[in-house]
């Protein structure tokens, strides 16, 4: 029997890696969005451990929006990158410094 | 035998009424022929008064809150003023739009539409009452912005600019969601009034993972307010989208976002407001802090601006940290962001109305003597930038009043006194624009370019610009509006 425990570690260092590698990544924009999907995922492990060791449905249900959405939201995503390349060229990180932040 | 419960829709009719608008709009779009683009814009504007019809209707409908659609949705005064400011935003924010996109390389049809989206996201953050919707109406603003910003399709720093604010809004939604399911986890519910319920009886209070939760919950609604240690998407976003959608993010979706953030700190998680205040009170002194100073080294208007939209966040949460203990505090940090979103909405259309086809001017070096080029739009900046500053009688003073007056009342004298300073410090910038304008010559090659605005248009920010002026001459019926909201 795997325990409560375990499954929030897993996302946890899921989560982790998700958040590193938007932070840490020069790279590359398709990095970033992997990136992203990781800490969504991260989150519906959580939901769906939680729902199952509490024994209601809630978390299962809202996992079913958090994919619908996170599928929108790649779409933008990629559809973003799409015009960015056209117009720049390139979809490396670094280059994104037109605007100092 | 499942038992379901029919569920009121006659609640939730802006947010119908507005689904099937924007959906017979994108058909009607898709067979207009170029000339007849004018067709788009007007159902748009005509939705917005509508379901603003329909919003004033349900508020004399529903005197007291309702909660339908299994406890997901809540139709309360709180909703109904937020949608009621939302529309009304949004409606100046397409009007001011309409001159800009017209001669740039925007798609009309589809701006109006993710506006369109943007704005029903909104209405559905007013309405919900639990996370699975908050997160909903969240995303579905979110992804119109995105979508809004890299619409200018030739300019490299929309595009970038698009692509910086969806990272940062992704990882937003992500640190929010993240600790949504912790909360999940910890009460076994996502409604707001059943985890506060819960709370109110003693459950889970001491319970450590409440604050892991809130911790995640409070970065991702930072992250979308732009508060300070979340912060560094606002100057480059503001800059980089095109101007009308920089008025559009930087209205509306504060009050949307003010909403959900009463719903969850102050609905949901009342009992741990000794841990959300005092992490509010760091982010706030820190927003103010930062927000104003790196406003006096900006050169261009748009990224000034930006810089002050961090300082004027860090105002409102003041409000919401003195609100457990003041009577005032909420309804005064209420106050503070509808007025602020009406004078950043005038501001940024002043920017946009400047700018001709081809040319951004943004730079402050442009508007010096704007008084001889166009001596009314130099009167309305002027107002606006008062009331940024926060000079009397305009509204900007009652509403930093106000803040201050809860601020104290809540014993936060020390919070109060550096707020005051840090006003100080921003009325600098703020009156370096109105001596630009009215005490310098305009530069040499805009002496000559006349500012040629639409009498529409003239009506609409002279409405803005004497909106901050009323409002700070007979402040009391907002005020009272407000109070009725967070009653």
């Amino acid at each position: 029997m795997v325990a409560l425990s375990n499954f929030l570690i897993l996302a946890a260092i899921l989560f982790g890696v998700g958040i590193a590698g938007i932070l840490i990544n020069r790279k590359n924009i398709i990095v970033l969005l992997m990136s992203i999907e990781l800490m969504l995922l991260a989150v519906n492990t959580n939901f769906i451990a939680f729902s199952y060791f509490l024994g209601n449905n809630t978390g299962q249900l809202f996992v079913f929006f958090i994919l619908t959405v996170a599928a929108a939201e790649a779409a933008i995503g990629l559809a973003i990158m799409m015009v960015l390349f056209r117009k720049s060229g390139t979809i490396e990180v670094d280059k994104l410094d037109a605007l100092k932040g | 035998m499942m038992n379901i419960a029919m569920p009121l829709f006659s609640a939730a009719l802006p947010e119908i009424f507005m689904l099937c608008m924007i959906s017979f709009i994108l058909l009607i779009d898709v067979c207009l022929k170029e000339g007849y683009r004018i067709v788009t814009y007007g159902l748009t504007q005509l939705t917005l008064i509508a379901v603003f019809l329909f919003a004033m209707a349900q508020y004399r409908e529903y005197p007291y809150p309702i909660v339908t659609f299994g406890d997901h949705y809540v139709v309360d005064k709180l909703a109904i003023l937020t949608k009621l400011w939302v529309l009304v935003a949004s409606f100046f924010a397409f009007i001011y739009a309409r001159h800009y996109i017209k001669g740039r390389s925007i798609l009309y049809g589809e701006y109006y539409i993710l506006g369109l989206f943007a704005v029903l996201g909104m209405l559905i953050m007013a309405s919900a009452y639990s996370f699975l919707t908050i997160y909903l109406g969240l995303e579905l603003l979110s992804l119109s912005l995105y979508a809004m910003v890299a619409l200018q399709k030739d300019s490299a720093a929309a595009t970038e600019a698009a692509m910086k604010y969806f990272i940062m809004g992704a990882l937003a939604s992500g640190l929010l969601l993240y600790g949504i399911s912790i909360l999940y986890g910890v009460t076994g519910s996502i409604d707001i009034l059943t985890i506060g319920n819960a709370l109110q009886k003693g459950l889970h209070v001491h319970n450590p993972a409440m604050i892991f939760a809130l911790v995640f919950i409070l970065s991702g609604l930072l992250f979308k307010f732009g508060a300070v240690p979340f912060h560094m998407w606002v100057p480059d976003v503001y800059d980089g989208a095109p101007t009308s959608v920089t008025l559009f993010i930087a209205s509306a979706p504060k009050i949307a976002a003010f909403c959900i953030t009463m719903r969850i700190l102050v609905q949901a998680l009342p009992m741990l407001s000794p841990a959300w205040s005092s992490i509010l009170v760091v982010v706030a002194v820190l927003s103010m802090f930062s927000g104003n100073l790196l406003a006096i080294a900006q050169t261009n208007i748009k990224r000034m601006l930006a810089y002050s939209s961090i300082a004027h966040i860090g105002y409102t949460l003041l409000g919401i940290i003195s609100g457990p203990t003041s009577a005032t505090g909420y309804s005064a940090a209420m106050f503070y962001i509808t007025t602020y979103v009406i004078v950043a909405a005038g501001a940024f259309a002043i920017i946009a109305l400047l700018s001709k086809q081809g040319i951004e001017l943004d730079q402050l070096d442009d508007y010096r003597g704007l008084n001889a080029r166009h001596p009314w739009l130099a009167f309305m900046m002027l107002l606006l930038m008062f009331s940024m500053a926060g000079v009397p009688p305009t509204v900007g003073f009652f509403a930093k009043l106000g803040l201050l007056a809860a601020l104290v009342e809540a014993h936060y004298v020390w919070l109060a006194a550096l707020a005051l300073l840090f006003a100080i410090i921003g009325a600098y910038y703020y009156l370096r624009i109105v001596m630009l304008m009215y005490f310098e010559e305009p530069r040499e090659d805009l002496r000559s370019n006349r500012i040629a605005i639409s009498p529409g248009i003239t009506t609409a920010i002279t409405l803005n610009g004497m909106a901050a002026l009323i409002l700070g001459l007979l402040p009391s019926a907002l005020i009272d509006v407000c109070r009725i909201s967070l009653g």
